[in-house]
């Protein structure tokens, strides 16, 4: 059997797989971030984090509509302040795992951004991801920062000053030339992309001839996803050099396998922890393990963006 | 793996079977296949979305305690008005053994309800422990009693049966007669207490537990059930939805999340 090395590095970060559990699923206390590290994830992200607690919107939040799921949960979080303890605890966890913890944070104003990025900073989390696209929450912060350039290289530049960890910034699919905005946010010091949120959508109940989710609108992900995810990858890979977390609809070992091939260095998962449970974390690296030695890739980079080339 | 999805499905209200002043048992025109102690997420368009315990699948029932704005319209529907479901969802109970001892706080009985009658059409022996605050909470005693369970009662302010909490009642049946597998659903602290019970007689029990619930699919983190100190099943990060509602636990081992 030939072997097969399955770790990961990013940026300076040494992932024992690429599998990062996605911000926003289950990473709302120190058990659930440990409880994924424990079920196998190279790495685990927390829910983003803002400047003030929100209680995140009415039911209906959430459903699994067939082709994927889809959310508007409405970034319920305890505020920044609140969430350097849940850090810092996860943090102390996580470490005798050797599993690196991603804080993620999102803001109304860049001035915001800086400033929740020094406040979840002093909890020590090994990468920042800068979620600058969350589609939820429109009403009360406008068009994503992730929409245009400008915005999107303003967070970048203002949360890079503020602190000294490496930062990632999180882009939103919904944009013309995704890559052009990738490459105008390394421009502006991101270490990394994690790409991409979700989509937006809508699911309407005929019967109720009324939209689902109490916010009309909210986050496609799981399946359908995968191809647009694969899209944007791939298409941030040729325009950047630094690392992408490649992340949408991953639900298998074949998935990952399928990102890292467009061009991710990491892959985010998300929405497999209802497809398959918390355990899909560990499986889906297992899997990609077991499909690298059945294809003879003896290492993520044999493979990595051969699909981009 | 991928499926079919669970989108939310109208159900229509073939009758409401008032149980005391703010309670009652919707009964509905359609059948929804499931296990005791899964639960469906009932939505009325404009109003709200919560989980509620399957009081029976065919016909579907859930029996609702006015509590809320929903659970106060979803009294009020008319005969033939409608609600929309998504479900069933979680890990409902499992028949194990022939001797079941049912404990049941509060709105906690309608679900070992459909429970001990899924259990008594296998043939097993159901004894059932009720308790509620007053005469006037209890629930559902007859419906035990005429699928020939025996049935203690509690009440905290004694006007029914024995004064107390249900532990106690659980507590002398288990000296009485021990069961094969102790089955229970209410409040965080009941189930808290009958677990360290369980532990201390050594016996398996299956525990429903309730939490604040959004998503329902175990991706929020708003259902993680946290105990109260010392009680220890299940675990820190151990999600109502997702892991449960039921928690299995066997005498003498420590909870794993999710197993």
């Amino acid at each position: 059997m030939p072997t097969v090395d399955v770790r990961c590095r990013l940026l300076d970060l040494e992932l024992r797989n690429p599998i990062v559990l996605a911000s926003g699923i289950i990473g709302t206390s120190v058990a659930l971030l440990k409880r994924a590290a424990e079920a196998g994830a190279g790495a685990v992200t927390a829910k983003s984090c803002g400047p003030a607690p929100r209680a995140g919107h009415p039911n209906p939040v959430a459903l699994d509509w067939g082709g994927g799921l889809i959310n508007a949960i409405g970034l319920t979080n305890p505020g920044a302040e609140a969430e350097v303890d849940l850090l810092a605890g996860a943090r102390a966890a996580l470490e005798p795992l050797g599993v690196p913890l991603i804080a993620s944070i999102f803001a109304g104003t860049v001035e915001e951004f800086a400033e929740v990025a020094r406040v979840v900073a002093r909890a020590g989390p090994q990468l920042i991801e800068v979620n600058i696209s969350c589609p939820n929450v429109g009403d009360e912060f406008g068009t994503p920062f992730a929409g245009a350039c400008q915005s999107a290289v303003a967070v970048t530049a203002a949360v890079k000053g503020a602190v000294g960890i490496p930062i990632a910034i999180k882009l939103a699919p919904n944009v013309p030339d995704i890559a052009r905005i990738a490459a105008a946010v390394v421009e502006a010091g991101a270490d990394a992309i994690t790409a991409i949120n979700t989509m937006p959508g809508m699911i309407i109940d005929a019967e109720a001839g009324r939209p689902v989710l109490s916010n009309k609108v909210g986050g496609i992900s799981g399946p359908a996803l995968k191809p647009i995810a694969l899209r944007c990858v791939y298409e941030i890979a040729r325009a950047v050099r630094v690392p992408i977390i490649g992340t949408g609809g991953v639900n298998s070992g074949r998935d990952a396998a399928e990102m890292l091939m467009a061009g991710a260095t990491a892959v985010g998962v998300g929405s497999a922890v209802w497809y398959r449970g918390v355990g899909a974390l560990g499986e889906i690296g297992a899997e990609l393990e077991e499909f690298m030695r059945h294809e003879a890739y003896p290492t993520l980079e044999a493979m990595r963006g051969i699909a981009a080339s | 793996m991928t499926g079919p999805g669970q989108l939310h499905r109208p159900y229509t209200v073939a009758a409401i079977r008032p149980i005391n002043p703010r309670t009652g048992t919707l009964l509905f025109r359609e059948p929804l296949p499931a296990q005791p102690g899964q639960f469906v997420m009932a939505w009325l368009p404009g109003v709200d979305e919560r989980p509620f315990s399957l009081a029976g699948t065919d016909p579907l029932a859930l029996t609702i305690a006015a509590v809320g704005p929903l659970s106060a319209a979803l009294l009020q529907l008319p005969v033939g008005g409608r609600v929309w479901l998504r479900g069933p969802l979680g890990r409902g109970y499992r028949l194990a053994g022939r001797r079941l001892l049912l404990a049941g706080g509060g709105y906690g009985v309608a679900p070992l309800l459909f429970l001990a009658r899924e259990a008594v059409a296998a043939g097993c022996q159901v004894e059932a422990c009720i308790g509620a605050r007053t005469a006037a909470d209890m629930l559902l005693v007859e419906d035990f009693e005429k699928l020939g369970a025996a049935v203690h009662i509690t009440t905290e302010d004694g006007s029914r049966g024995a004064a107390g909490l249900v532990t106690l009642a659980v507590e002398a049946a288990i000296q009485a007669h021990r069961p094969d597998t102790v089955y229970a659903c209410g409040p965080v602290k009941m189930l808290a207490a009958i677990d360290q019970q369980c532990e201390a007689h050594r016996l398996p029990r299956q525990l429903s537990w309730e939490a604040h619930m959004r998503c329902g699919i175990g991706l929020c983190g708003s259902c993680e059930l946290i105990l109260p100190e010392p009680a220890a099943h299940p675990g820190p990060g151990w999600l109502v939805c997702l892991d449960g509602p039921v928690s299995f636990q066997v005498p003498g081992t420590s909870k794993v999340p999710g197993t």
